[in-house]
Parts: structure tokens; sequence; C-alpha cells
């Protein structure tokens, strides 16, 4: 069976090539309808079939330490002590954020919400990876402001505190900005719920929202595709969010599980119902009808193959048990949460569409979900700079000079404008807040407390892919030590460009084999992740951004929990680590103008991984510590200072640019009584100026610098 | 003492104010649909976004079926706090003066901030620090008067408490961060002392909120 011309056409504008509609026709024996198409094209996306990117995706340790769910469920979890389970798991809504950013980056907060309360764990937190071009660019400073605003609206509205984050400012996100958006639940181990349908003659139920032609086509328009020129058109393709019909509904979802009532919940995400209606089937082994006259419509002329792909917000499936329906009927009425009965479980392992009794399309999984080709990618390493030479911003060589332009550096200056837009406390479990400690700690029901961060360097990883990956999830277990936590799972969101291309492939396949590497050598399994491709536009790909999330848990009390502020007048200064900082792909290197390096300094993770053990034991003892990260030395102790409204003066044998500035992992400054500090003292806490080497700075200087970004929130 | 906590659709900081009250009395949860109070000795009606507040914060809150019976428990002088939301909602009943604007920076601001207590001598604040380090977070908390109506309440020692200097972060018309009515049993404020209860978790200049209104029914 040969498709047909048109059909090929009618594909392509689906966003399929004309290799995966022959396989289709070839595996279907005929030629799919247009709802069928429809919801082809979808399942068989970048978004929903990982189509590039599963194959290197296997190669990661997804096994073993404290994990409970791994890959392949709405979120990952891990086992926290005490039969309590973390959730988490980190999505991009990049795309969607670039061309309506507010709802954009709202619906990204939406819609990792949905995937933590979906396996049964109550949100308690989120954190957001977001990368914009410089902020001297009018667009970029509009982006951010939006997605930003976005981003509290929705966290605000539903009582999930936005505990952390972290942004960066570079030209090659210009036009394609990054929103990850990271959510944190917490259950009883025994309560987490899987997504798999089972038992025919089980109802699929649909809560929540009714449906309309938001967002239709979001994941193969959007998600699966370069921006171009034409953005403005596709508005249309983003979700408006709604965070007090989700507050109901996670009220009422929590409550349905609680009072064990469903046999599985799933959210609808990318492609709405299309995609998640055969994924729990497909997990359970079963088939679905779905009677499309059933699903409560926004306007009453939707076209079929609309319904099934909308992508409106605020809405989850469940299934079942016909004997328990009315109880889960009076819930949802309790939660003023709409639920309709649209379909059944079936034993067909196929997924059909009904419009009352008229049978609109009739799909079987294995080719819906299974069926979708796998690529290898074809890897080239580039022979030739792939990015431009950012633009050169510092001239001095005069040491003040130069930590004063650090810290105003938007990659640098203090984030308190951004952090002070989102509700940090809601909840009573934060014990360190934004930018009072490396990593934000959060207590836990058992009386101990655990901790989360986020972070990726994009131009360490554009320099080098696998080293600048590993040292990602080595600074997330540095933010972590600094805490005094030791990492137990991580996710991740590797957000990169067209990997068709093959120096994209070539990103792609040394930073996954770097997030193995690191991985595997700290002990700990990836819990999940998302992969973002397609993130270019006219004027070539994003850097390459792995964006990585640590969750650990706290070795000592939780009142022990670090800070990275100096605590006292007289304390000593130490570093701690086999610290070897140099200049290349740092943010001085980049003030400077300075090209990508073409590789980074090797570094031996086995010794930095026993500093971080060294720091979580000072941490633990009472100390206060900080890693030494963007902009180097100078930059961490003036943080330190800044934090702690108190100087320094610090003693350094090499006073070298590389020294006070360079970048690299495995760096410390641990402070505290001289006689209890490990590492190698440097310096001493006091006075209100920070004097190292041939800097002398006062700290009102220090802040002033600092509070760079405060200017881009007027 | 009996703590009643209402919970409207949209509220959020409703089971903080729970924890909150648990550490000097009994709570007892209260839904925004029902038109019982259950034996509650004092009402908390909390932070957060009821009924999504995508009209006026707090505008159809006082439609409730819960706010007939907390207006009719406030106008027999029982004790009724409204903090944030709830503060907004108690001056959208009329139970208080004034209004709560949009921030001047017109954003969300979260933010620990140092309040005055102006007034110690209230059911709220008799057990309160002279100073008092509680968190905010809202949109809409820049408390508003007509000048005249804002000299009758600091004649009449009705402005409670106020953010110290260089600490307002909201615009609001003379520092003010907190009231209570004429007779004195119902107050609202925009910080959230419920978020100060725990040193673990910040500070706990917030208790001595909660533990002056359960003192004063002993």
């Amino acid at each position: 069976m040969v498709a047909s011309s048109a059909l090929h056409e009618a594909a392509r504008a689906l966003g399929l090539s004309d290799f995966e509609t022959s396989r289709i026709v070839e595996l279907l024996g005929r030629e799919p309808n247009e709802v069928e198409l429809a919801m082809l094209s979808l399942l068989w996306s970048e978004h929903c079939a990982y189509k590039h990117s599963k194959l290197l995706l296997r190669t990661l340790p997804t096994e073993g330490g404290r994990l409970l769910i791994g890959p392949g469920e709405n979120a990952g979890a891990i086992d926290v002590g005490d039969g309590w389970a973390v959730a988490f798991k980190v999505e991009s809504h990049n795309h969607p954020s670039a061309v309506e950013p507010f709802q954009g980056a709202a619906t990204g907060v939406g819609g990792i919400l949905r995937d933590i309360f979906a396996i049964g764990a109550r949100p308690i937190a989120s954190l957001d990876s977001l990368r914009f071009g410089e902020p001297t660019s009018e667009r970029s400073r509009y982006l951010l402001d939006r997605c930003v605003a976005g981003i509290g609206h929705y966290g605000n509205s539903i009582g999930v505190p936005t505990i952390g984050g972290e942004v960066y400012f570079e030209a090659p996100y210009e036009q394609n900005c990054l929103v990850n958006a990271m959510s944190i639940g917490l259950a009883r181990a025994e309560r987490l719920i899987r997504s798999a349908a089972a038992g025919p003659g089980n109802l699929l139920v649909l809560l929540g929202a009714s449906t309309g032609r938001d967002g239709i086509g979001g994941a193969s328009v959007l998600a699966s595709a370069e921006l171009g020129e034409s953005d403005e058109a596709k508005r249309p393709s983003v979700q408006v969010g709604d965070p007090f019909a989700e507050k109901k509904l996670m009220e009422c979802s929590l409550e349905l599980l609680e009072r064990d009532l469903l046999v599985a919940l799933q959210d609808l995400g990318a492609a709405g119902l299309t995609s998640s209606v055969p994924e729990m089937a497909a997990k359970g082994g079963v088939g679905i009808d779905i009677d499309l006259d059933a699903v409560p419509l926004r306007e009453a002329d939707m076209e079929p193959f609309e319904i099934m792909v909308s992508e409106s917000q605020e809405r989850m499936a469940a299934i079942v048990e016909p004997a328990k329906l009315d109880a889960v009927l009076a819930v949802c009425a309790h939660w003023e949460t709409s639920a309709s009965i649209i379909g059944a479980v079936t034993e067909t392992r196929h997924i059909r569409v009904f419009r009352g009794a008229e049978l609109l399309g009739d799909l079987p999984l294995d080719v819906l979900v299974d069926g979708c080709p796998l690529y290898e990618l074809e890897p080239e390493r580039p022979i030739e700079p792939i990015y431009p030479t950012p633009a050169r911003v510092l001239d001095s060589t005069d040491p003040n000079e130069i930590l004063l332009a650090l810290l105003a550096s938007p990659n640098i200056a203090d984030r308190t404008p951004l952090f002070e837009q989102y509700d940090c406390i809601v909840q009573s479990r934060t014990i360190r807040r934004s930018g009072t400690a490396d990593a934000a700690v959060l207590a836990l029901p058992n009386g101990r407390a655990f901790a989360v961060a986020i972070d990726c360097n994009g131009r360490r990883a554009a320099a080098d892919p696998y080293r600048g990956t590993v040292e990602a999830v080595l600074e997330c277990a540095a933010n972590l030590a600094c805490v005094g936590a030791r990492p137990l799972g991580v996710t991740n969101n590797l957000n990169f460009g067209n990997p068709e291309k093959p120096h994209i492939a070539w990103q792609l396949t040394e930073s996954v084999r770097g997030l193995g590497d690191a991985c595997r050598a700290l002990a700990i399994p990836v819990t999940g992740g998302n992969v973002s491709l397609y993130n270019e536009g006219a004027e070539g790909p994003i850097y390459p951004t792995p964006v990585v999330s640590l969750v650990g848990e706290l070795l000592a009390e939780p009142a022990l929990a670090g800070r990275l502020a100096f605590a006292s007048e007289g304390d000593a200064i130490a570093l701690v680590g086999p610290f070897e900082p140099s200049l290349g792909a740092s943010e001085l290197a980049k003030l400077r103008g300075e090209p990508l390096p073409d590789r980074l300094p090797a570094c031996d993770i086995a010794s930095v991984l026993e500093a971080h053990a060294t720091v979580i034991a000072a941490v633990s003892a009472g100390l206060r510590a900080h890693d030494i990260a963007e902009g180097g030395l100078a930059v961490a102790l003036a943080e330190c200072c800044l934090a702690a409204g108190l100087g320094a003066t610090v003693e350094l044998e090499a006073v070298a640019e590389a020294a006070l500035f360079g970048e690299a992992p495995g760096g410390f400054i641990v402070s505290g009584p001289r006689e209890q500090l490990p590492g190698r003292i440097i310096g001493t806490v006091g006075g209100a100026r920070l004097r190292i080497g041939p800097i002398d700075l006062p700290l009102d200087r220090l802040r002033e610098a600092h509070a760079a970004l405060a200017a881009l929130f007027d | 003492m009996k703590f009643g906590v209402i919970t409207f659709p949209g509220s959020c900081d409703d089971r903080d104010a729970q924890l909150a009250a648990a550490r000097v009395g009994e709570v007892v949860p209260l839904w925004h649909a029902d038109h019982d109070l259950q034996g509650a000795e004092a009402v908390i009606v909390p932070g957060g976004f009821s009924y999504g507040d995508y009209l006026r914060a707090g505008a159809i809150a006082r439609f409730a079926p819960i706010m007939t019976e907390v207006v009719e428990f406030a106008r027999a002088g029982g004790p009724v706090m409204g903090i944030c939301n709830g503060f907004q909602v108690l001056c959208e009943a009329r139970l208080l003066p004034g209004a709560l604007l949009t921030n001047t920076s017109l954003r969300f601001v979260c933010r620990q901030v140092t309040l005055a207590l102006v007034n110690p001598n209230t059911t709220f604040t008799r057990a309160a620090k002279a100073r008092l380090s509680i968190p905010v977070k809202h949109t809409t908390g820049r408390f508003y008067a007509p000048p005249a109506e804002l000299d009758r309440l600091e004649a009449a020692d009705q402005v409670v408490l106020r953010y110290a200097p260089g600490h307002n972060p909201n615009g609001a018309a003379r520092d003010i961060a907190g009231i209570v009515n004429e007779a004195g049993n119902v107050f609202g404020l925009m910080p959230h002392p419920e978020h100060a209860v725990d040193p673990l978790t910040g500070s706990e200049d917030g208790l001595g909120i909660f533990a002056s209104i359960a003192g004063g029914c002993r």
C-alpha cells in the first residue's frame, strides 16, 4: 500500500516526514483519515515520541539507590525515609513562551504541577530554569518580564511555593528563550499511583476544564519545529492558563486518590486527549473507546480532530470502576470540578474514537504509540565555531573594576528582583529561601529535610558538551553539599537545537554521555526527564542547555541546613576542594568578548566528590559554605559578604586573573571558627570592605553593582 | 480556644493558618459553602486567591455562604482575623474600613518585612512583640482610605501595625499594615503571621498574634 500524494501533503503540514507517512500507511494497511492523521502526527512528534533522543536516553542509569518511580511515568519519585516519597519532574515550555511569554510560562508551571499530582503526590514546590538573550535587547527584557510574571501568576495563585531557580542571559537565546519548569511533590510511598489503564468495562472520566480550541497542535507546531518569522501567527497554538481551575482540580484529584476511588490518573498535557488516552491504554495493555459527544466543549462546532488534539489546560483523565462512579462524582461536585464519562476501557488494544454511534477513527496502539520510528543520530563534531563571539563589554584590567563588572553581569547579579515575585513560603515547609543558600531546603513530615538544586551553564556546555554537562551535574551536587545534602536522584531537561543537523546531534550525544558518566559517578538514578529539540531560529541554535536538577537529603538536622552568608565577624575563611580555575568559557571571558574555547579542562570527578563530602561534613557541623561558580573565587567571596553584610580580608599566593575570576568545578568557600575549618585558610571575616590581594572595595559598592537586575523590573 | 479557619476554593494559606493556630489552640476547618461556624470562638479568614480573585480581590468571597455567619459573629463581638486575602475579604464585607489596592510596583512581592506594633492593647496583639519580622506576599496590598478616614483611624487607635521605615512593600497609606474595626474585634493585616511561627522557616514573631487571640478567651 502506497501513500497518496494528497496524504503526504496533508501529513507534511502536520509535521510528519514522507518516510513516516509511508510507514503509517504500511503499518495500518490503509490511509489514515483526518482524525487519525491528526492523532498520529502528534504522537509521532518529537515532543511525544522522543524519536531523536530515545535511543540515547536508554544509555542513562535509571535504576538503583532510593528510586521508587523511574522514567516513563508522569514524574519520577525517590524514597526520603519513613515511608515518604518525593516526586519531581522538569519540563520545557520553550516555544510557547517565545510566542506568548506570560501564558507560555504560566501553563508550563500548570502542566508540570499536573504531572506531580497525577502520580498522587501533593505539589509542594516549584523551581524554574530560564534563558533569555542579553537584557540589552528589548525583546529579551519583555520575555523576561512576562515569563517571570506568568510563573508567579500561576504558582502564587495555586498555592505552591516557587523556591528557587536560575536564569542566564546569552545572545544565542535571543530568539528562542528557554522556560523549564520543575515541580516537586510529596506523598506516602505506598500511595503513589501509576497511569496504566486497567479493567475492561471501567470508565474513562474527564476531569476539569471544558475543551476549547486553545493549544491546537502545540506539540507538533510549536515544540517540534524551529521558530521562524511567522511566530505571531502561532499564538492560537499557545494555551491559556487558569490557576483557580487547577487549584480545584488538584484538590479534587488528591482527594479522589486519597479515598482510593481511581484505577489510574493521567494529566492532559501536550496533544491533549490524543496523547494521554493512548498512553494510559498502552501502559495497561488495554484499549479505550472515546465518545467525543460526551466531551464538554467551549465551542459547539469543534471538529472531531480539534477535540482530540486540543491542549486546553486544567484537565485530567481518570479510569474509574463503575461501582465507584457515584463517589467520584460527589468528590468532584464538592470541589466544583466538572467530571464527564467520555469513554470506557476495552480489551481491543485499539483507540477507537466515536461521535455518538459513528466511528471516526480506529488506531491500534502498536502503531499509534509504539510504531513511531526511532532515529539514530548522525553526530559530527563541528570543525568551525557554531556560535558568534559575544560582544565585548569590558576593557578594564583593574581587578576592582573587573569584580564590579562581574557582580553586575546579568548572569551573576542578585536574583532578588525575580525571586520576590514568587511566593516561596506558602505550605510552611521552606527552610532556606531563594538566595539565602546554594540550594533550596524544604522540611519533611518526618522531621528531616531535603534539598533541591537546578543548574546548567550553557556557555560551558557549548564549549564542551560532554564536560559542560558533567559540570552541570557536579554544580548541582555542589549546591546540595553547601546546604549539607547528599544527592538521591536526578532529573533533566535537554534543550538543544535541531538534532537532524550533525553538529547538534554531536552536542546531544556528547551531553547525554556526560550526564550518564556524572550520574554513575554520583551513584544516583535518572528518575525521568524531558527533551526539547529544535530550539533554533534564523540566527542559529541555542547553546546546548542540558538543565540538570538534583534532589538530595540533609544528613544533619534541618536547623543546620547551610547558608551562604558569612556568620560572624572574626570567622576564618577556608578554600576547600581541588579547585583549578581557568578563564576559558568563564563569565569574565564572555564580558571581554572572547570566543568560546574548543574544550573545557578535564576535572577529576572523584576528587571533586571528595570535596563535596568534606563540605557536607562541615555544614553538618554548623559551618557556612558557598560553592565557587560563575565569576570565580572573588565573586563567591563577595556573595558571602553581601549576604551577611560583613566584609572580609583574604590573602592569596597567586593573584593572577585566573586565580581571582577563573572558573572550574570543585571549589568551595567554607567559613567558621578557625580550628573547625577543613581546607586551606585564606582569610578572615570582618569589617565593611572586601579585600582580596589587589582587590579592595567597600561593601556598598559591591552591593550597588550586584543590584543590576533591579533596573530591568522598574 | 477553638479557631475556625475558612477554606474558600482558591484559598492557599488555609493549611498554614490551621497549623499556626494549632500551636496555641484547637482548630476546626470551615468550608465556604456551609452556614455553620461549628462552635469556633475565633475565625480566621486566610490568604490566597478566593474564587480565583479574577474580579477584585475578595469581591466574590464576601458573598460566600459562610460569610453570613462570619458577619453575624463579628457583629456579636467575636474575634475575626483576616490575613492578606482575608483582609481584602473583610474590607469588601465592610467589616473593616478602607480598601486594598494594587501595589505601587504593580507586581507581586514576597518579602520578609519589619513591622512596628502601634497598638499593643488589642485582642490580637496583647502578646505580640513591639517589632515583628513577618513576611508579606501579595499583589493587592496597598491599604487605602481617604485622608479624613485615616486621621480618624489613627485617632481611634485602630491602626495596629505599620511597616517599619523603609519596609513598606506596597505603598500603603501611612505605612499601614494592619487595622482593627471600631469595636476592636475584627483585625485585618497584609503580612502573614501564620508564616512566622517557627524559627526553622524564618521567624516566630507571628506566634504572638495567635497567642494573643487564644489568651483573650481563656
